[in-house]
């Protein structure tokens, strides 16, 4: 069950839209921020407040990077793997992280704290080697930094 | 030092206020067109400023929004393309993160001129922090009575939301963006009906890419002439935005007239090559363009003679590769990125690139036959004929590796390995 008022909250946003149907990003997002991970029970949730069948939603969910059908982390971290990171070393920003956490790409730590995904060129290719957390820009990256992050995530995680 | 007239308001560290970007004549274009000028006259500006698409496709926005038919019905949308997916491009987050009410502007111009009542910014998941500053500042504009229904009581009503993507490169062409905007999976769909006839929702839609939109408001100020002129080419219109990424000392986006000498951008913009690297090739306009080798190290930047070289400029994002860097590495790299984002729906493409990736692993690995290149050859020939326009930009990079580095790829294939490792 939704908690009461996030279903008014998104039930105010769709009904203030011209076409419910474009906000499933939107909604989706939402719920995946609720639930950890777009569950099945969120999935027929977002079906049902936008009047779509749950295969309607699948069919998006499946095709975007930031939707996830698996449980994730409570932080997900995206390296960038992708020519000009390439070329400044997102290899060892890859590894180093492996190591520091003991998981290989597409894997969560057991804590359920960090998930590690490689993704395509993020658009800060300015700050090469650049990586994601929850969708925040860290860059450029170096081992020091990388620890440095990991340590301050864990600590505000308790 | 050049005229900044898209960064002239940028900062270091914030965005300009709505305040600040009216004390250097914001909002005037705007306020302008809508007391003085028909839709049909900024149509005309831009036709003859001519403004040409910077999403990639060099289209002239001023014959794009001819196209909506002056009976085309109601409503109509504009928008705004910020999805930036390109390898190597990120002038559109540093456009809006510098000067947010210039975007804002440009589309209630555009959106007069296409008689639209409604603009869509459709923006990337990784680029959060720009959509919350578009939503900050599209209230601030509307509290300040420049969008909403009847703006400065001219009798246009225009306004503006942020649509955010779940993050697929596909979403920046425009089909299948559209798509994406009406909550259907969002793969491409051939024209006709193009989108100025039936876009979204099936009304008469205009879509620009941010770069083009920010340079509207410049154009209606200083008129057609001064826009041209700010070009050190002939063929060329205005500025552009070069985002210059890879082996220089200085990455990052720089405002440049349109025409400026890639030497120029490298050397005197981009603070040079590192220490102990040279020039050995670039990628001109994103992952979807050809290697330009050092023989084109001095050509003038602008679609037109890039054209003519036989490249393309795109969207202007420089990544610049030195001769320690090995070009089939970094050739895979790319292929690794259109092979994931492929969008599935054509053969070809979804077939073809696994499979170039996989002979150029193999080549990279040391694993290389000499019959692989005819191989990748033929699969790139059967790439141009996909279904759009993604997969014979993402085979720009192989096709140019083979015509212009082929002793690297040769060497691979003869030494068993990479020379470069
Ligand atoms: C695969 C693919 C991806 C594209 N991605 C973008 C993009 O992220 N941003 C963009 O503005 N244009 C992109 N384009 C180009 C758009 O289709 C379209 O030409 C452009 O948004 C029109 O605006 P403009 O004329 O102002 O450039 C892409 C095209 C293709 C084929
Ligand atoms: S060429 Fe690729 S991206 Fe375009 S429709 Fe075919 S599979 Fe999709
Ligand atoms: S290549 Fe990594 S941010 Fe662009």
């Amino acid at each position: 069950m939704l908690p009461e008022a996030l279903n008014a909250s998104l039930q105010e946003k769709i009904s203030s839209a011209e076409h419910p149907r474009e906000l499933v990003v939107d909604v989706m997002l939402d719920l995946q921020d609720h639930y950890g991970y777009l569950s099945d029970e969120a999935l027929e949730a977002a079906a049902s407040l936008l009047d779509l069948t749950p295969l309607e939603v699948e069919e998006l969910a499946t095709f975007y990077t930031f939707i996830y059908r698996e449980p994730v982390g409570k932080y997900v971290i995206h390296v960038c793997d992708s020519v000009v990171c390439w070329m400044d070393g997102y290899e060892s920003v890859q590894d180093h992280l492996c190591a520091k956490l003991g998981i290989k790409m597409g894997e969560t730590t057991a804590d359920g704290l960090f998930t590690l995904l490689p993704v395509c060129c993020i658009g800060y290719c300015d700050r090469s080697p650049a990586i994601l957390i929850n969708r925040n820009v860290y860059g450029p990256m170096t081992p020091e930094k990388l620890d440095d992050i990991l340590e301050k995530l864990r600590t505000e995680a308790g | 030092m050049y005229p900044q007239v898209l960064f002239k308001n940028r900062k270091p560290d914030r965005i300009a206020s709505m305040e600040e970007y009216r004390e250097n004549g914001g909002y005037e274009a705007m306020a302008n067109v809508l007391k003085n000028f028909s839709y049909k006259d900024v149509r005309k500006l831009m036709l003859d400023a001519n403004l040409l698409g910077r999403g990639g496709a060099a289209f002239p926005a001023g014959r794009k929004v001819m196209t909506v038919a002056d009976d085309a019905p109601f409503p109509r949308y504009l928008v705004c393309n910020a999805d930036e997916m390109e390898p190597g491009t990120f002038k559109d987050r540093v456009l809006i993160h510098a000067d947010p009410h210039m975007l804002i502007e440009g589309m209630i111009i555009e959106g007069y001129s296409a008689r639209a009542e409604k603009g869509i910014i459709f923006i990337r998941p990784e680029y959060e922090s720009a959509a919350r500053i578009l939503d900050r500042e599209i209230e601030i504009a509307k509290a300040a009575g420049y969008l909403g229904k009847n703006i400065l009581d001219s009798g246009y009503d225009f306004d503006i939301v942020v649509h955010r993507s779940g993050g697929r490169y596909i979403c920046g062409e425009v089909t299948a963006q559209l798509k994406a905007l009406e909550g259907k999976r969002p793969n491409p769909k051939q024209p006709p009906p193009y989108a100025t006839e039936k876009g979204l929702w099936g009304q008469p839609t205009v879509i620009q890419n941010v770069e083009t939109l920010v340079c509207i408001p410049h154009i209606i100020r200083n008129g057609a002439e001064w826009f041209r002129n700010l070009a050190l080419t002939e063929t060329g219109a205005g500025t552009k935005i070069f985002c210059v990424s890879g082996k220089v000392n200085r990455p990052g986006c720089y405002e440049l007239p349109m025409g400026i000498r890639l030497s120029d951008i490298i050397e005197t913009h981009a603070g040079g090559m590192r220490e102990g690297a040279q020039f050995k090739a670039c990628l001109p306009g994103g992952a979807s363009t050809a290697f330009l080798t050092p023989e084109f190290y001095d050509i003038e930047m602008d679609f037109e003679t890039l054209k003519k070289a036989g490249h393309r400029l795109g969207t202007g994002a420089i990544m610049v590769f030195d001769h320690k860097t090995c070009l089939v590495a970094a050739t895979l790299n790319l292929t690794e990125f259109f092979a994931r984002e492929s969008c599935g729906w054509c053969t070809p493409c979804r077939e073809g690139f696994p499979y170039l990736r996989d002979l150029l692993w193999r080549i990279e690995s040391g694993q290389g036959q000499e019959e692989y290149v005819s191989t990748i050859k033929q699969m790139c020939h059967h790439l141009w004929n996909a279904y759009c326009a993604f997969a014979p930009g993402g085979i720009a990079p192989i096709e140019s590796l083979l015509a212009y580095f082929k002793d690297e790829v040769e060497a691979h294939i003869r030494e068993k390995r990479c020379p470069f490792k």
